[in-house]
């Protein structure tokens, strides 16, 4: 697959990095605004699809690595899971870093305020969690697709990009 | 205000929905599907349900495009001569 032009790689390259950004945002601030690990991992993994689709994957396949995505899909299944066995000594999936102080355990004050980050105990952990699996999962898809594609990519004929 | 912007946005994912039909270019039908995916988030949000919009907006105006023209590169239908140009 031939790259697009440079116009549109130029925009895909400054997109992308914002596009990752905003994911990050939503995913560490899910508990309290709108959106949460499975959207902000969708958002990020936006990022390999802009890039993909820009730069054709010649370019890009050489050096991602897919056993990085592999491995932040294992990590967030694993860290879930293992959130929900850690709170086992008084219930499955029990919330026991809420309001203790420390890791997100502030408490938080009563009457109307705008949301304090540090709040909610094991939510924003299974958020982040879930976030990162999401990462993985969507990206290896979108990954494993361009190589499948390139099996069958018979070189005799020459690619005409849509834009050229 | 809220009631025409609810009609203006329904009206044009009405025609975004009919050109990604009507398109011979399988690359102007994805893309207006990628046009109907992103009023429609913006429809959600206007229903008050950022949470939907934000999950619309990511994977079905961006994945699923991403994938629509991976698809399409796939089966040689972007290449010169290829099937699916405006005959």
């Amino acid at each position: 697959m031939e790259p697009l032009s440079i116009i549109v790689r130029t925009i895909c390259d400054i997109f992308a990095w914002f596009l990752a950004v905003f994911g990050a945002y939503v995913i560490i601030h899910g508990h309290l605004s709108p959106g949460g690990g499975f959207q902000g991992g969708a958002v990020v993994a936006t990022f390999m699809a802009l890039l993909l689709v820009s730069h054709g994957g010649k370019k890009l396949l050489s050096f991602v690595k897919p056993g990085l995505y592999s491995w932040a899909e294992t990590t967030g299944l694993l860290l879930f899971i293992g959130t929900g066995f850690a709170g086992l000594t008084t219930a499955f999936f029990y919330n026991f870093l809420a309001g203790e102080g420390g890791l997100f355990g502030a408490v938080v004050p009563l009457g109307a305020n705008s949301g304090i980050l540090n709040s909610s105990g094991t939510i924003a952990v299974m958020n982040m969690a879930v976030g990162l699996e999401v990462i993985g999962g969507l990206s290896l898809i979108i990954l494993y697709m361009f190589k499948g594609i390139r099996l069958y990519d018979d070189t005799g004929r020459e690619e005409t990009g849509h834009d050229r | 205000m809220n009631g025409l912007a609810h009609t203006a946005v329904l009206a044009a994912i009405v025609v975004a929905g009919f050109f990604a039909v009507w398109f011979r270019d399988l690359l102007s039908s994805v893309v207006s599907l990628g046009v109907f995916s992103l009023l429609l988030s913006l429809e959600f949000y206007i229903l008050k349900a950022p949470d939907v919009a934000i999950a619309e907006a990511g994977i079905g105006a961006g994945l699923t495009t991403a994938i629509y023209i991976i698809a399409l590169r796939g089966c040689n239908v972007l290449r010169k001569g290829g099937g699916g140009g405006r005959k």
